[in-house]
């Protein structure tokens, strides 16, 4: 179905998120002055993981239980300073095996 | 100031980055295909959406407005607030670019800013070039659009159990990369946690839940780095952590 209503549609959309994004990366150009502004943007990335992380994660898989393993092995393999993708591959296989034994002792 | 000198991050470094992120875009945007099949959407309106957009929470609700006929103006306010945290992101990047960053190239990379790609570009340390964001940038970009693709076209590929296990990638990525600064910076440690303690307010009471999960982040977010700012600022040495 892609009428010119849903090519509106999407154009309206990809519009408005590219706006967003695009708009403050191009005006600030120069390094920011305020000591204030400089702090806080250094601890917006961070602040923004923290909130999108938790308590998301434990809804991230299709049961809390596996949720909870795959976290907590994260959690292990983050506190030993492990790369990204072994971390989250740790995360993954935690939440995997354990849905398994799940479905196996059903 | 270090304005001058220039990213030693290679543009394969961009790449090695973004595999975790891909891979963890493959399931979610195989989720959105399916989810936009579902709706009616053919696949190319959904490979469509998701080549032009690459957010996952603002392309789920601009395909629940197109499914239910909404208004343009809505569609237009829906993705001002749940997208409204990557001008937030943006201007939180913008600096950490080195110099030989041109107006061109941020219109191009500008594009690419996800939660998972600001993150991880946001926590290397020192200032990031150009090469190394297009390097970050691609494989998450085809992985989004391909998971999109089998999600509408073929439906159920990967078994549930697998599909499932994967949801939990890009959390697990998260956690990495700020475990180690919080575990070195009393600031980091703290922001992180009210952060996530506002966030499970959000989450878990229920005057708050007809706040979106996009504008409820923005809140979060702000509140948690203002404060951290006002009670743990850095020493100025301290920049490119």
């Amino acid at each position: 179905m892609l009428d010119s209503k849903m090519l509106l549609y999407i154009l309206v959309m990809a519009l408005v998120t590219y706006l967003i994004r695009m708009i403050p990366f191009v005006l600030c150009r120069k390094k920011i002055q305020s000591k204030f502004l400089r702090n806080m943007l250094y601890y917006v990335p961070y602040a923004v993981l923290g909130a999108m992380t938790i308590p998301a994660i434990l809804y991230s898989t299709s049961s809390m239980i596996s949720a909870v393993v795959g976290l907590g092995l994260a959690l292990f393999f983050a506190f030993r300073n492990k790369s990204l993708i072994v971390v989250a591959a740790a995360a993954c296989a935690g939440a995997f095996v354990t849905e398994l034994i799940m479905s196996l002792a059903i | 100031m270090d304005s001058t000198k220039l990213s030693e991050y290679k543009f394969t470094d961009g790449l090695r980055d973004g595999i975790p992120i891909g891979l963890g875009y493959l399931s979610v945007s195989f989720s959105f295909g399916i989810a936009a099949a579902g709706k009616g959407v053919s696949i190319f309106s959904a490979l469509l959406i998701s080549m032009t957009n690459l957010t996952s929470a603002g392309q789920l609700a601009g395909l629940g407005i197109i499914a239910a006929g909404g208004t343009l103006i809505e569609m237009i306010l829906t993705q001002l607030v749940i997208n409204m945290r990557y001008a937030l992101m943006s201007i939180s990047l913008s600096q950490k670019l080195d110099s030989s960053f041109t107006v061109g190239q941020r219109l191009g990379t500008s594009f690419g800013m996800t939660d998972e790609i600001f993150a991880v570009a946001a926590g290397k340390k020192g200032d990031i070039g150009v090469k190394y964001m297009y390097g970050l940038i691609l494989i998450p970009f085809l992985c989004w659009s391909l998971g999109t693709f089998l999600g509408a076209a073929a439906g159920e590929i990967l078994p549930d159990m697998l599909k499932s296990a994967l949801g939990i990638a890009i959390y697990g990525m998260f956690l990495a990369i700020f475990i180690p600064p919080a575990r070195k910076s009393v600031g980091v440690f703290s922001v992180v946690a009210f952060s996530a303690a506002m966030s499970c307010c959000f989450k878990y009471i229920s005057i708050f839940s007809g706040i979106s999960s996009g504008f409820s982040i923005i809140i979060c977010a702000l509140t948690a780095s203002v404060l951290g700012a006002l009670i743990f600022p850095k020493k100025e040495d301290e920049d490119d952590a």
